[in-house]
Order: C-alpha cells, then sequence, then structure tokens
C-alpha cells in the first residue's frame, strides 16, 4: 500500500469484488434499473411492522444474497463495514445482530457504501483478512420521518428535494485471480460552502464531490479520460449540473463519461421523483445491481466511483445550520 | 328538490374561490421559497390571527362562509375572535382563555379524529 499525494491510497494486494447484491423497494423496481437488481419488494413495510423493522431486513436480506452469490459463509468473512442513514445505524447493526460477523457501524451519510468499500480494502491489502462484506441500506419513508416530516402529515415535496432510495446494497471483497478490483482509494475532506437547504442537497454535496474529484486526479496523475465511467453517489439532477459545470472550471472536462447514481436510478418523466435519488442505498444499489454487472459484461473496464454525502442531522437543520458534504472515491478496475 | 333550490350557489362559488385562492398562496410558497410546510402552517395560522384580531377576516367569512373559514387562516381568525370576546367578558385574562375556548370544539375533534384515523389506517409511502 502507498500513499500518492495528499488523500490518495494506492493499494499493491487491491482486493477483488467476489460478487455483489441488491434489493430494493416498490419505486425503484418501476424504474429503469430494475431488471438489475436481485430482488425487487413490492411492499415497503416488506411484511414487517415498521419501517425501520423493514429497513433491517433489507440489509440482512442483501447480505445473505451477497454471500451466497460469493458461495462465501458468514464464517468466511473476517468483518463487515456497514451503514445507513438512522440514528446510530440501528437499521444495519439490527440488521446484521444475528450473523456473527465482527462489525464496524459507518456514519458517513449517503457516502458510506464507498467508505465501506474503502476501509474494507485497506483490511485486505494487509493480507490478514480473507474476506470484507460492505453493505448499507436506506429507506424514503423511515428517512423522511427522520429528517423531514412524517409522512402521517402529508407534507409536499419541494422541487429541489431528492427521493431517498428504498433498498440495500452489499459487495463482498476477496482475493480473486479475476477482477473487478478495486485498486486505488481517495477518502474525501468534509466541504461546506454554506448551503442551508435540507431540500437541496444536490447543491450542498456537489463540492465536496468536486474536491475529492480533483484530489483523485491530482495524487494519481490520471485525467478523466482514464476511465470509462465516473459515477457519484446521488447528486441528482440539480447536483449533476452543478459537478460538470465546476469540474470544467478546474480544467476537468467530464461530461462525456459522468453520471449520478440519483439519476440513473429512476425515470426523469415518469416517476417525479423532482431532483432525483438520493440516501445510503442509492449508490450501493446501483453500483452492486447495474455497475458491477456493466463492468463484468466489459462495458466498463475502468471506473471511479465517488458517492457522496450530507453530513447534517434534523437537529443541525432546525437549529439553521450549513449542510458540510463529504465525497469519497475509489477507482475499480478490471 | 326543495333542498337544491336552498342551495346558495353564489356563496359555494366564493367559497372555492377564496378556498383555492389561499391554498394556491401555500402551493407557490412550498414551491418557490424555502418555507418548509411547517413553517407555512404557523404563517397561516399567525396571519389569519392579524387579519380576525383587526376585524379584515370576519368581512371574508361574510363573503366566502367555508372557503375562509376551513383553511388554517380561519383557525387563526377564530383564535383571535374568542380572544377578544373574552376580554370583554373577563377582562385581560380573557385573552389566555377566550382563543382556546372558542376553538375548543375543532382542536377536541382534530385529537378525537386523528386518534381514530391511527387506529384503522397505516402511513403508506408516497407516490410522488
Amino acid at each position: 500500500m502507498k500513499k500518492l499525494g495528499k488523500q490518495t491510497l494506492q493499494l499493491d494486494n487491491s482486493p477483488s469484488i467476489l460478487n455483489t447484491a441488491s434489493i430494493v423497494g416498490p419505486k425503484e423496481m418501476n424504474g429503469p434499473l430494475a431488471k438489475y437488481f436481485d430482488k425487487c419488494v413490492e411492499d415497503e413495510f416488506w411484511g414487517e411492522a415498521s419501517w425501520e423493522k423493514a429497513e433491517s431486513k433489507f440489509i440482512k436480506e442483501t447480505v445473505s444474497t451477497a454471500l451466497g452469490k460469493a458461495d462465501v459463509s458468514s464464517q468466511d468473512i473476517d468483518y463487515v463495514f456497514a451503514g445507513d442513514l438512522l440514528n446510530q445505524c440501528i437499521s444495519s447493526s439490527f440488521g446484521i445482530r444475528d450473523s456473527n460477523i465482527p462489525f464496524f457501524g459507518l456514519f458517513g451519510a449517503c457516502s458510506t457504501f464507498v467508505e465501506g468499500l474503502c476501509l474494507g480494502s485497506v483490511f485486505m491489502d494487509s493480507g490478514a483478512c480473507k474476506n470484507i462484506l460492505c453493505a448499507t441500506s436506506s429507506h424514503f419513508c423511515s428517512a423522511e420521518k427522520q429528517f423531514r416530516f412524517p409522512l402521517e402529515l402529508g407534507n409536499q415535496r419541494t422541487p429541489t428535494s431528492q427521493w431517498t432510495v428504498t433498498g440495500s446494497g452489499a459487495a463482498v471483497l476477496g482475493k480473486k485471480d479475476s477482477g473487478p478490483y478495486i485498486t486505488h482509494i481517495t477518502p474525501g475532506m468534509i466541504v461546506d460552502l454554506g448551503i442551508k437547504d435540507a431540500n437541496n442537497m444536490g447543491a450542498a454535496m456537489a463540492p465536496a464531490a468536486l474536491s475529492t474529484l480533483c484530489a483523485h486526479f491530482e495524487d494519481t496523475g490520471r485525467n478523466p479520460d482514464y476511465y470509462d465511467a465516473i459515477i457519484t453517489g446521488d447528486l441528482g439532477y440539480l447536483g449533476k449540473d452543478i459537478l460538470i459545470d465546476l469540474a470544467k472550471t478546474k480544467g476537468y472536462d467530464i461530461a462525456s463519461n459522468y453520471n449520478d447514481c440519483g439519476v440513473l436510478i429512476f425515470d426523469k418523466k415518469k416517476q417525479d421523483t423532482h431532483s432525483g435519488g438520493s440516501g445510503c442505498a442509492c449508490v450501493a444499489t446501483v453500483f452492486s445491481g447495474y455497475l458491477y454487472k456493466m463492468m463484468l459484461e466489459g462495458n466498463i473496464k475502468k471506473l471511479l466511483l465517488i458517492a457522496t454525502g450530507a453530513l447534517t442531522n434534523s437537529t443541525t437543520s432546525q437549529q439553521g445550520e450549513s449542510i458540510p458534504g463529504i465525497a469519497h472515491a475509489v477507482s475499480i478496475e478490471m | 328538490m326543495e333542498y337544491f333550490q336552498s342551495i346558495d350557489w353564489m356563496t359555494m362559488l366564493n367559497c372555492f374561490i377564496v378556498g383555492g385562492i389561499l391554498c394556491v398562496i401555500g402551493q407557490i410558497l412550498i414551491d418557490k421559497t424555502k418555507l418548509t410546510p411547517a413553517r407555512i402552517l404557523v404563517i397561516y395560522v399567525t396571519v389569519g390571527a392579524i387579519l380576525g384580531g383587526i376585524g379584515i377576516y370576519q368581512k371574508l367569512i361574510d363573503f366566502a362562509g367555508c372557503g375562509a373559514t376551513v383553511p388554517l387562516t380561519g383557525f387563526g381568525a377564530n383564535l383571535a375572535k374568542g380572544a377578544l370576546e373574552a376580554v370583554k367578558e373577563q377582562g385581560l385574562l380573557g385573552a389566555f382563555i377566550g382563543g382556546v375556548k372558542a376553538s375548543a370544539g375543532g382542536i377536541a375533534a382534530a385529537v378525537f379524529f386523528g386518534y381514530i384515523a391511527s387506529l384503522v389506517a397505516k402511513p403508506k409511502i408516497k407516490k410522488q
């Protein structure tokens, strides 16, 4: 493992992503990526008494699907890195409590999935671990309840708001002679330009994505053309446009090979999500379902995955604080 | 037939227009400002109380009936009206008692029917 520049780590024993799994909810199953997910659940409660219980079930079932697909038993997983949006990461800890795997609960808001991949790859690179599991979940209803207003209130969503993805994604890292491999990680710095609108996360997170994007290119000496695809986590329509413009001012033209998971997961015309998707499960399900398969099929050989997060909670937004953004990047190559 | 003849169609039209305009203002506030729905709700009640207190809102109620009393501004106007009336009877203490007294029916009904609804209904995911 070698440090490049200020933020990036180059991995010598790059872990392979053995397999992935993704399970999504009712809105996502009507979206354009539905066929790539392992399972679509029509009932947002998934037969449980609460949305929180349902979210835990999402992560539990996704983890067991990922282990099954990777043909790895839970005893062979050394550590699990998981997180979600709910207070104290309860979806992850409740979902994983019966699995008997040493557990790291992470909070990086919507960037948590890639934060997990970053930490997991470093554990793998140490040579001491056989397999690492990374998973995240989010749920539209539980997130609205915690961060905005309870659905019972029947409030309208504002035009710039994003739709929290209901679902979970998981990836199993291991040693294997074939890719895709995680080759570099660029953990991001917190960037806060003073956006205060909790319904405009894309604008709050885009500067953080820019910071990590530039750091990655400067540290590795690569440029946007090196990658077949540069994908951000969940900037949505607004944030995506902002990032393209911001990158141009730094001399990087990413317009041709760049997209955003929050844009990919829903149909803009038919599904009226306002500004696209978001949530810990957004990048997790789009990567685990769609992008991973694109890589296996050879459509994407070099992927820069940048997950963005808004490090806010309902108390700070009620107190009028601005929204600190963060973005973590991993370079995934065949 | 007599029932239909007894309906005051003009008042109904006024009711529809005034109630509709109050809702349109709320919609514009949601779409064009950063105000949260909870703040808009509080603004509506406060504005209703002020307009009720200075006597303007009663004119709107005379003109539009339920179109003015059912929206949240009507609740605010009712609070102000109750407070003013109680001040006349009980003095300054009435300012604290009258508003809630006048709105007691609405408040208790909201709690009661909210409770009943929570027993029989389950909130669902939004369609959009």
